[in-house]
């Protein structure tokens, strides 16, 4: 995982290309975000693509931990945001798509494999407060 | 029932003509059986898929990969029609091979990881929604027939 996150330049742009991925192939993602300017590029999806990709980066920095690093976040997503669970799958599918286009041969099975189940403990975390 | 545009049929060609069938559908199955383990389960006759290495290396994997992909290509060539198209494989799949059909989504996804990787830049945010919905086209043809 750490030398796949190494690899990648301008997190923030990536996740932001991975939102655009997930709204255009999956349309019912884009209910969460009545209040965005969803357009690829816009100021919306690339300030939220940097939060997103933000958290990730702390998730990676603190693997043995991540119920109490994302723990804030785990509230926000149970009490306010509320995001069915399905997806977090959705997004997680775009981030791999999105590393997969930008590292090529260099997403390794072997590397896919461990951001697969990164980000489906990651989505575990985010929803485990929910009920 | 999927509806695919004139301009989303064209996406999926255009990257359907330049795919190498056989070392496409190796490279997915093989990543289907590391990344989710447990779709092993269909294939302890294909002998040793312990780890990644024997997996993507492994003859029958390769072979059975190269003959799910050329079944694809008929999904390619029918877009208006997948259901019929997959009738008799959706029978097959539920009566012979017991396969839930999460695996197909599954698949499915792990062929647009694939195509990804190939194609880079050219594989747009676009062309990725057309292949989502092809792909999820097929999986639900896959299960019409379930019982």
């Amino acid at each position: 995982i750490r030398p796949g996150s190494d690899d990648i330049q301008h997190h923030g742009q990536k996740a932001g290309e991975a939102l655009t991925r997930t709204f255009l192939s999956f349309p019912t993602t884009k209910t969460y975000f009545p209040h965005f300017d969803l357009s690829p590029g816009s100021q919306d999806v690339k300030g939220h693509g940097q939060k997103v990709a933000d958290a990730l980066s702390q998730a990676v920095a603190n693997l043995d931990d991540l119920p109490g690093t994302l723990s804030k976040l785990s509230d926000l997503h149970a009490h306010k945001l509320r995001v069915d669970p399905v997806n977090f799958k959705l997004l997680s599918h775009c981030l791999i798509v999105t590393l997969a286009c930008h590292l090529s041969k260099d997403l390794t099975p072997e590397a896919h494999a461990s951001m697969d189940k990164f980000f489906a403990s990651v989505a575990t975390v985010l929803t485990s407060k929910y009920r | 029932m999927v509806h695919l545009s004139g301009e989303e049929k064209g996406y999926i060609n255009a990257i359907w003509s330049k795919v190498s069938i056989d070392q496409t559908g190796a490279e997915a199955l093989g990543r289907l059986l590391i990344v989710y383990p447990w779709t092993s389960r269909f294939f302890d006759h294909f002998g040793d898929l312990s780890s990644a290495k024997s997996v993507m290396g492994n003859a029958k994997v390769q072979g059975h990969g190269a003959k799910v992909l050329t079944s694809f290509g008929d999904a390619v060539k029918n877009m208006d029609n997948l259901k019929g198209t997959f009738a008799k494989l959706s029978e097959l799949h539920c009566d012979k091979l017991h396969v839930d059909p999460e695996n197909f989504k599954l698949l499915g996804n792990i062929l647009v990881i694939c195509l990804a990787e190939h194609f880079g830049k050219e594989f747009t945010p676009e062309v990725q929604a057309a292949w989502q919905k092809l792909v999820a086209g097929v999986a639900t043809a896959l299960a019409h027939k379930y019982h």
